[in-house]
């Protein structure tokens, strides 16, 4: 039996989605192995029985709850889609506001029609197999991460900085030589140093490694003449939540 | 036959984003008729508060995958517009051919595998794929042509890389743009067959006028920029974007409705074919005649068709820039620095559903305040004017036909619901009291 896969959007730009469907070579071939039973972006049919559900988006409102964990509860393998859905991603830049000064400064007077709360990343609510990380996600991990559930082994990103890609790939240094401000080091890799090839800096959008020094980049990064501003602003692109960390730390000092 | 309808349609398939349409009939009077957007807001307004005008492009691109290219273009134009950056004629090229990208990939979407299904008898492309295997392989091939002219000029389709304000950080290859430009070529017979399956097609008879607003320049097919133009008014400097858009927040939908000189007005490619026809180019207009599509056309259904023509306009003129590239040759070039760090600027573009705004005021280069109006949001208003047109008309269906035909209306519109649940804007023009549709 083809195990049959659901995919699923919160607050989001369905640009992960969307990544899927650009799939064009493969697209025909992915449908021998798997069964796509739910994708409202491009099907009716919606299935309540599925094995993998890929889940976009950050959640952000009560009531989006309860659907993630009916989500959570259906699918064997769920899988955290993109940078909204992993880390909260670009949702999370709004965080450092309550959220009813948020929708204060959106709706005005009629601010009280509108339900919301801070962006989070779904593992904030419900337990997740494998991050998909990244804005948007990227397409060659995506297959090998079909393979790998549809025959029941793991899927395994290695936990190296994106500068080991940029490296390998022959890259112009986009901090050193560019002297532009460039996260490449303390990112979580796997997407071949897109940004960089093209001449733009790592801005962190695969989340930041679990044990990077975000002290020593902050340190690097003055080095090159960043403002403390500049330095927030960089990591809460992509990675708001460990903008905390980095200030706790250095109020500490 | 039926004096009482009642339809709930919770999340409309085939359209990106959340959508629910509720349509309640009683003794033959409409009592509600709502396209309601479910999308969950996303508050970029406050995401850009302060921050850098480097920024800006970034992470308003999040706004919506599909026209990525669109919001990004429109975002970088609105920066250079207030603070004095003059993009150079490379660039100029590299912008409109990376839009024509992302139109051919959108439409293409939106033609093969959100809309003919309906037709096909189909609940998605899937299927289609054994029973229709040809158009499918089809849509595949023009689809990643698209995308690949996207990678090719921006380095990724979906949220580009190489787009700047001043210009690209990455420039393409002469023999990149040579590979693209033959499979172009060859796209101009695929273009002629999707006009050939569009005129088998049995699009619902359907007419109502209604007042077309697009972006509109005397020399080319505005994508890029133009002055705005409105089948109703004439044309309009852009600094007027909020006459004729205005916004007003309804309940029950996260997205804001719009209207100019009636009560909607329509964004998108039958608005831009009604107002631009004399300027497209002569392979545009073959498609368009080989599908029988009237000048001006007042049925919303043939947006779908609309969009067939502006592929081949694409696909033709995405050949015609090609060639003034590889003519003069492609060079990397600086960035082009901005002159001042504050003043207000506005990019107005036209993105595959409509005109795109953006409008951002700089004090010291970081963003002080920030609009953009999308046009899905533009669009709302009409399509349920449509709908309440549309239902009278149909009412004698059973339910499940009334409720099919209502989500191909919807889904003609090629709504992109994400987009229009961003929730930029932060003023409220034209508010008026019990104005909840």
């Amino acid at each position: 039996m083809k195990p049959k896969v659901a995919f699923f959007s919160f607050s989001s730009c369905e640009g992960c989605q969307l990544q899927a469907l650009n799939l064009e070579d493969q697209l025909l071939s992915l449908l021998d192995i798997i069964e796509i039973v739910n994708f409202r972006e491009a099907i009716d049919d919606k299935l309540e029985n599925y094995d993998i559900a890929f889940v976009e988006g950050s959640i952000s409102r009560y009531s989006d709850i309860p659907e993630l964990i009916k989500i959570r509860n259906t699918a064997k393998v769920l899988v955290a889609f993109g940078s909204c859905s992993s880390q909260a991603g670009i949702n999370a830049i709004r965080n450092r506001l309550r959220p009813e000064e948020a929708n204060a400064m959106v709706y005005g007077d009629r601010a009280a029609w509108v339900e919301t709360g801070h962006a989070k990343g779904i593992d904030e609510f419900v337990k997740v197999d494998y991050y998909l990380n990244g804005c948007p996600m990227d397409r060659r991990e995506f297959i090998r991460l079909v393979k790998a559930a549809a025959s029941g082994i793991p899927f395994i990103i290695p936990k190296l900085p994106v500068c080991t890609e940029c490296k390998l790939r022959g890259n112009v240094c986009i901090l050193e030589d560019r002297n532009t401000l460039c996260l490449g080091a303390v990112t979580l890799g796997g997407c071949n140093a897109i940004c960089p090839a093209y001449g733009h800096p790592c801005v962190g959008c695969r989340g930041i490694l679990p044990d990077a020094n975000i002290e020593g980049m902050a340190e690097l990064l003055r080095h090159h003449g960043a403002s403390d501003l500049e330095i927030e602003h960089l990591y809460a692109m992509y990675n708001y939540g460990r903008i905390s960390l980095l200030t706790a730390r250095a109020a500490s000092r | 036959m039926h004096g009482a309808v009642q339809l709930n349609i919770h999340h409309v398939t085939r359209v990106e984003g959340h959508g629910n349409i509720t349509v309640n009939v009683r003794d033959g009077e409409i009592e509600e008729c709502r396209l309601e957007i479910v999308e969950s807001p996303r508050f970029f307004e406050v995401m850009l508060q302060g921050r850098s005008y480097r920024d800006a492009a970034h992470i308003t691109s999040r706004i919506c995958g599909i026209c990525s290219v669109g919001h990004t273009t429109a975002s970088i134009r609105a920066t250079e517009s207030a603070l004095g950056i003059e993009p150079t004629e490379q660039t100029l090229l590299l912008r409109k051919l990376i839009l024509h990208g992302e139109t051919l990939q959108s439409h293409i979407l939106h033609i093969y595998f959100l809309a003919a299904p309906d037709f096909l008898g189909a609940p998605s492309v899937i299927p289609l794929a054994r029973t229709h295997t040809d158009v499918v392989l089809r849509a595949l091939r023009l689809k990643k042509l698209a995308n690949d002219l996207c990678d090719l000029i921006g380095g990724r389709s979906v949220h580009p890389v190489a787009m700047m304000p001043g210009g690209f950080t990455s420039v393409p290859t002469i023999a990149g743009l040579q590979e693209v430009r033959a499979r172009l070529e060859a796209a101009m017979a695929d273009m002629v067959a999707t006009a050939e399956l569009f005129a088998t097609l049995d699009i619902p008879k359907f007419e109502r006028e209604t007042e077309y607003i697009s972006l509109k320049r005397p020399d080319e097919y505005a994508f890029y920029d133009g002055e705005l133009y409105s089948s109703d008014t004439g044309i309009h400097p852009v600094s007027h974007y909020r006459r004729l858009t205005n916004e007003q927040v309804v309940q029950r939908s996260t997205a804001k409705h719009a209207h100019a000189n009636r009560d909607s007005f329509a964004v998108g490619a039958l608005a831009r074919y009604n107002n631009n026809f004399d300027r497209l180019n002569p392979f545009a207009k073959e498609i368009a005649d080989e599908m029988s599509l009237p000048v001006p056309c007042f049925n919303p259904f043939m947006t779908t068709a609309a969009q067939v023509v502006e592929c081949a306009h694409a696909v033709a003129d995405g050949i015609a820039l090609i060639d003034e590239l590889i003519g003069r040759g492609v060079q990397p070039e600086p960035l082009v620095q901005s002159a001042r760090l504050d003043g207000q600027g506005i990019g107005a573009v036209e993105v595959p559903r409509g005109i795109l705004y953006h409008d951002y005021q700089y004090a010291d280069g970081r963003i002080t305040r920030a609009n953009c109006i999308i046009p899905t949001g533009q669009n709302v208003a009409n399509i349920e004017a449509d709908m309440r047109f549309l239902v009278p008309q149909i009412l004698d269906k059973p339910e499940a036909e009334i409720a099919q035909n209502l989500e191909m209306l919807v889904r003609a519109y090629d709504p992109c619901i994400s987009c229009s649940a961003h929730m930029l804007d932060v003023k409220f023009v034209g508010k008026s009291e019990g104005e909840q549709s």
